[in-house]
């Protein structure tokens, strides 16, 4: 039996549509993959010296344990908002000859290897090689690395019975909050009962078995209330959350545009991934913030206009190049209905000028950095609104991916061809192309001037752009049909 | 009226449809039949503009459907269910699609009112999105979606199923009443031999692709069709 679930398990991961992508794809986001595990390698390895090196009269192990305390509370708390049970993936099993005792296992066991337990292993175990290189006691890392592996597991599966309760959310976030409070206003110092303990653990590794114990208590538990869950209407069940209904007749004043704007306004905020863009979009106007303090790139003004573009173009970066894809599901409807071309993509040009807009008047604090740094921003946002919606317009007549909306935002490329990087280059390197060519004579403001001059090009020719654009998709209709009845 | 005209359609080497010659007057309620990959919904699709035809074209009263979209303001269609748009409510999807066709709110509120025996309380004001409902709601709303704004030309692929007993019946009752006085087109599609024959004036059989059979529905119309797909 347990070989045949490592089937399927095997088979569920290659046949995901993470595979089915293009091999360009899967080179860079196997580069990332590999870059997120170095860097957390690296943590593991280099946080024992570099604290020996900022703090040298401490021992590094016991600043990390007086700490851990902290990072478990902490990941109960991460693990309460992102992590759910994969107990759908029994459903098709539930009524095949297999006992229950054994489903749920599988699913427990299962879940024992998901991500959340993993990723903190890339800290834990070089941080105790390090350890024994270091001459402290094999033992005792060896205790300790595993207490924190079954710490690891005994969050997993305390999550699961805390299973959505708002009340034990809560108290873990008070608890969190209130413990740092009382650190950093020096009422009571919790950290010193952390260290104590996984001093103590260090110290005696036999206490191992303590989580040990612990451990098999709560896989017991999960095992009883699981194997009672195990129904259609119960455990088993899709989850329905209800309509929010808000009331969008303000809409209205847009005349012919506003179904069209009132459809987009619930396209994303109902869907997964499109509020995950459209939230996202928001932390963009923070990426200036990486350059504008530093003074490395004060003599390189290329980054900063690069920097000042993404400050207020995440939403037209990040919706905009999936448009028309986001309507991918129902794409076929629409083009039986008797809208104008124009109109709706009037509505989408709109919507991406309104929220860089927005996100423009959210970064007036920049002008904290000086003036240059704010006209280099507003020139930003000319651009965007003037040139980068009509190029990503036109790029989207060009879409051929389905996006399922119903799957989650983070880290999803549905949609992502090799289109999606193409289009970086005008949109990304003709405005710091644009810049040099101007500045490089006439001085920064020229620069300056002529990105902004591109964007308010781009703004007055708006209607003959949007004309052409609007031809390319009715030419590119069938394609786009066909291809958006594909599923990713 | 709907004339087609030589109408094929190739991908690669296999051909999946081939209909010379179909006129569809104003007024009738046309049925098409065949088996799974018969060509009846490739033959809808080409009727809506969303394939292009290999060769012909197809004229929806007076339009030709590839060359202008004025057919699209006089034609309701549901084909399937990736023609609601899962993330509305049924409320906010009429909305939509009523909005598209001229209607306004009072419009679309008094249209729906008549579908209430239909809707069975479980569609509107359920607080509930579409792509949350079952199967057989979701079709309820589609098909009633697409008789919004008073379309001449009505086409509903499969519509029968899904549906439960007592809305089937409703359905065919309702199919009939709309060619009552000859000036809406109906054409459906399905597998369902009875129901077609009981809503259709006429029967076209498709297979891989050819028409097979053309039929003015008469007593022996059901005996017949029974007596072709029995193999």
């Amino acid at each position: 039996m347990f070989t045949r679930f490592l089937k399927l398990e095997w088979k569920k991961y290659f046949r995901s549509s993470y595979w089915q992508k293009g091999i360009a794809l899967k080179i860079i986001m196997g580069f990332f993959a590999l870059y997120m595990m170095v860097s957390f390698l690296a943590l593991g390895i280099g946080s024992f010296f570099l604290i020996r090196k900022t703090m040298p009269d401490s021992d590094p192990l016991q600043v990390i344990n007086s700490y851990l305390l902290f990072a478990i509370i902490g990941d109960l708390i991460f693990r309460y908002l992102m992590q759910k049970l994969p107990v759908m993936d029994v459903k098709p099993l539930l009524v095949l000859p297999i006992k229950k005792n054994k489903l749920v296992n599988y699913v427990l066991g299962k879940s024992m290897f998901s991500a959340f337990n993993i990723f903190s292993l890339f800290f834990y175990i070089p941080f105790a090689i390090v350890l024994i290189i270091e001459n402290y006691s094999t033992a005792g890392a060896l205790g300790w690395l595993l207490t924190m592996i079954f710490l690891t597991q005994c969050a997993n599966f305390l999550n699961f019975i805390i299973n959505k309760n708002n009340v034990a959310f809560w108290t873990l976030a008070v608890l969190l909050v209130g413990t740092i409070a009382l650190q950093y206003f020096n009422i009571y110092d919790i950290t010193i009962h952390s260290q104590a303990i996984f001093d103590g653990i260090f110290a005696n590794p036999i206490f191992v078995l303590v989580p040990v114990v612990l451990l098999a208590a709560l896989y017991n538990i999960n095992q009883r209330i699981l194997k009672q869950q195990l129904y259609l209407d119960d455990a088993v069940k899709v989850k329905i959350k209800e309509a929010n209904t808000a009331d969008l007749s303000w809409a209205n004043r847009f005349g012919e545009m506003a179904p069209f704007i009132k459809n987009e306004i619930r396209l994303i905020w109902r869907n997964k991934r499109t509020k995950t863009v459209f939230l996202t979009s928001f932390v963009f106007v923070l990426y200036g913030l990486v350059f504008f303090p530093q003074k490395t790139y004060q003599d390189m003004p290329g980054f900063l206009i690069f920097a000042s573009l993404f400050v207020t173009g995440g939403f037209v970066l990040n919706y905009g190049q999936f448009i028309p894809a986001w309507e991918s599901a129902y794409y076929k409807m629409l083009m039986t209905q008797n809208l104008s071309y124009r109109k709706y993509l009037e509505t989408k040009w709109f919507l991406m000028s309104i929220m860089t807009t927005v996100l423009f008047v959210l970064a007036t604090p920049y002008i904290y950095f000086g003036l240059e740094i704010y006209l280099m921003i507003a020139a930003g946002a000319l651009f965007n609104i003037g040139f980068n919606t009509l190029v990503l317009l036109y790029a989207g007549s060009f879409n051929r991916k389905q996006i399922d909306l119903n799957a989650s935002g983070f880290g999803n490329t549905q949609g992502t061809s090799a289109k999606q990087f193409i289009v970086i280059i005008p949109v990304m390197l003709v405005p710091v192309g644009l810049f040099y060519a101007f500045s490089l004579p006439f001085g920064v403001n020229a620069g300056i001037a002529a990105i902004a001059g591109f964007g308010i090009i781009g703004l007055v020719a708006k209607n003959y752009f949007m004309n052409i654009i609007a031809k390319k998709y009715i030419k590119e209709k069938y394609a786009a049909i066909h291809a958006f009845d594909q599923k990713a | 009226m709907i004339h087609s005209k030589n109408i094929t359609k190739k991908y690669g080497q296999t051909q999946v449809l081939n209909i010379e010659e179909l006129e569809i007057s104003k007024g009738q309620s046309f049925g098409l039949v065949g088996n799974n990959g018969a060509g009846k919904t490739t033959f809808f699709n080409i009727l809506l503009d969303l394939i292009r035809p290999s060769t012909g074209e197809v004229i929806n009263h007076e339009v030709v459907v590839n060359k202008s979209e004025a057919w699209k303001s006089f034609t309701g269609s549901f084909i399937d269910e990736t023609f609601l748009i899962g993330y509305l409510t049924a409320e906010e999807y009429f909305d939509f699609i009523g909005d598209l066709r001229g209607m306004n709110k009072a419009d679309i509120t008094s249209f729906l009112s008549q579908f209430e025996e239909i809707f069975n309380g479980e569609i509107l004001g359920k607080k509930k999105y579409l792509r949350d409902l079952s199967k057989g709601n979701q079709k309820k709303a589609g098909i009633v979606a697409a008789l919004l704004g008073n379309p001449q030309v009505v086409i509903l692929d499969e519509p029968f199923a899904n549906l439960d007993p007592t809305t089937q019946i409703r359905l065919k009752k309702m199919l009939k009443e709309l060619t009552e006085n000859k000036e809406v087109t109906v054409l459906v599609s399905s597998h369902d031999l009875s129901h077609v024959t009981e809503v259709c004036e006429r029967i076209v059989v498709l297979d891989k692709g050819n028409v097979v059979k053309d039929i003015e529905t008469s007593e022996e119309t059901l005996k017949e069709l029974e007596s072709y797909f029995a193999v």
